[in-house]
């Protein structure tokens, strides 16, 4: 059950966007989500939203995928569009009781809901097409000038890395345990949210043990491969950016002039 | 001080105590005195709590001496500038393949030791690609670690220790954890290692059978070595591996007790061609 889990998840594949550096796509997806808080209008959206089409028809990875990781944040979105839909002042379209729908509000709703997915997408994407490893290695390159103000780029990059790894062996951990109380009695599924949450700490506490066991062992294991930090580390893989990233990031500026020159202008 | 360099590893005199949670000394290693020879084959035995993953800890400068000192290479471990070279030169492979592993492909796991080495990014790939045909891991470069078996994990970690190049590899119980399949798999991988490169190999293990075709056997308990000497010789005597609470192979024990009924086989025959030989010899 716990292994359906597709967040961050990592579709691996051989297309353009796929062989990107993970700096290009980091910037494109900073780039594309403040564009998406600039956007105005439904020509400014529709810009956003073809590049969003293109970049996942490139990619390859299938619509299904990215309709499936919007699950866990439905709530949210019809939420906002609620919210949006009755409390926006305009001219009433319909009105019963104390609640009142305007164009404005169906119009804002509209838009808010397609922000809303189209940030999701934009995301999930960069996660569905670049591994873990690539991902924090391109973070750390990018962050890289902060080091001369002393702060921990390197540290950070190497604990996301690891927190990473360890993802998959926790959980799997967790569904062991959780089967051997579940063979002693142990009832996760039924009960209000309190007997449940209960029921949970006969699992916690196991996993959290167990957890600091093999913080030690690796931290053992780390320092016996020579690890001492930051200093003097070299990378087998070097991130190069190759001409299409520089095409990518060139559609990127035209892109950005674009939606800003739209949302300037109000449509 | 006199240093043979034929030694890869020289441990004079040393002692270790942990401190426990009473705050009492729990003594781990009681005047140790070991030298290990390059290009040797070492296994060593004991019971739990017999001192052995204390002694492993103390080759590659993860814990320092309290009393005595310990060489690698001639190199005193209690050198704090020494300490990268030295587990360069003697690197280690835990029980459990999953709390060594840093990195979520097989390749990056394998570049992790070389990477903080500083050494030249392609030189790492040409060590990685190496050190992964050496163990036979080679077509799983790319692989998840998690999605493999805890033989071909434990092969992994012995690929990461050969691409930093070491001169000696020591194991701490690496097939504690493994099915007999896997077992098989690394006691196979590091002898070849021995054989056909050289490495000197420090085994620490529970199972008789893995120590046959050492060397040289070491028997541990309460901190101290209290046997030494070719396998063949040390499961000689029966009764004293009884008493430190080990077992003796079956073939051994299979000896001995015909030997109890009067038969006068030799001892010394551990494998089980030898043995079967040996009995042979003397039935017909
Ligand atoms: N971190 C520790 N803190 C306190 N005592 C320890 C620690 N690790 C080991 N010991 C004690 O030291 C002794 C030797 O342990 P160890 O070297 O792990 O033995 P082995 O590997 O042969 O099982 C044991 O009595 C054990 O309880
Ligand atoms: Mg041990």
């Amino acid at each position: 059950m716990l292994k359906d889990i597709t967040l961050g998840q990592y579709f691996p594949g051989d297309t353009f966007i796929h062989r990107l550096d993970p700096r290009t796509k980091l910037i494109m997806s900073l780039e594309y989500i403040v564009l998406l808080f600039v956007a105005r209008d439904y020509f400014s959206y529709g810009l956003l939203f073809a590049y969003l089409v293109l970049i996942i028809a490139v990619s390859k990875v299938r619509l299904k995928i990215i309709l499936n990781g919007m699950k866990p944040i439905l709530i949210l979105v019809v939420l906002t569009a609620l919210l949006n839909l009755f409390y926006t002042p305009g001219n009433t379209v319909v009105s019963f009781w104390v609640l009142r729908i305007t164009d404005a509000g169906i119009k804002n709703a509209f838009l808010m809901v397609i922000r809303i997915m189209m940030l999701i997408a934009g995301t999930f994407l960069l996660t569905y097409t670049t591994s873990p490893i690539d991902l924090t290695d391109g973070l750390e390159k990018l962050l890289n000038p902060l080091k001369k103000f002393k702060a921990p780029v390197h540290e950070l990059s190497m604990m996301m890395s690891i927190a990473l790894r360890f993802i998959p062996t926790l959980i799997e951990e967790t569904d062991k345990i959780m089967s051997a109380q579940k063979a002693r009695g142990a009832d996760f599924e039924t009960g209000s949210i309190i007997q449940r949450a209960k029921a949970l700490l006969p699992l916690l506490v196991p996993l959290f043990v167990s957890a600091f066991r093999r913080a030690d062992e690796l931290a053992v294991a780390m320092e016996s491969r020579c690890y001492h930090g930051g200093q003097g580390r070299t990378k087998m893989k070097q991130l190069i950016l190759r001409p299409q990233d520089y095409l990518t990031l060139a559609l990127g500026v035209l892109l950005a002039a674009g939606t800003v020159m739209l949302a300037v202008l109000g449509l | 001080m006199e240093i043979n360099m034929s030694d890869i590893i020289k441990i004079e005199n040393l002692t270790y105590a942990y401190v426990t949670e009473e705050g009492k000394n729990a003594v781990a290693l009681d005047h140790i005195n070991l030298s290990i020879k390059e290009g040797s084959f070492v296994a060593v035995l004991g019971h739990n709590g017999s001192g052995k993953s204390t002694l492993a800890k103390h080759m590659n400068a993860i814990l320092l001496p309290e009393g005595g000192k310990v060489y690698v290479a001639g190199m005193d471990t209690s050198d704090e500038n020494l300490v990268i070279e030295i587990r360069r030169q003697v690197g280690m492979v835990f029980q459990n393949p999953d709390n060594q592993m840093v990195a979520n492909v097989v390749e990056e796991d394998v570049a992790f030791g070389p990477e903080n080495l500083g050494i030249d990014p392609n030189e790492i790939r040409r060590r990685v690609d190496d050190a992964l045909r050496q163990v036979g891991m080679y077509e799983y470069r790319t692989h998840a670690p998690h999605l493999l078996s805890g033989g071909q994990k434990q092969r992994i970690a012995i690929a990461g220790i050969i691409a930093m190049r070491p001169r000696c590899i020591v194991l701490d119980e690496p097939t504690a954890m493994l099915d007999p399949m896997g077992r098989e798999e690394v006691i196979s991988t590091i002898h070849e290692l021995n054989r056909k490169n050289g490495i000197t190999v420090v085994l620490i293990t529970h199972h008789m059978k893995e120590t046959i075709d050492a060397d040289r056997l070491l028997v541990m308990k309460d901190g101290r070595i209290v046997a030494d000497g070719a396998p063949c010789e040390v499961f000689k005597n029966v009764r004293e591996l009884k008493e430190v609470g080990l077992d003796v192979p079956d073939t051994t024990e299979l000896i001995f007790q015909l030997n109890e009924e009067g038969f006068n086989l030799p001892l010394e025959a551990l494998t089980v061609e030898e043995c079967a030989s040996a009995i042979y010899a003397v039935l017909s």
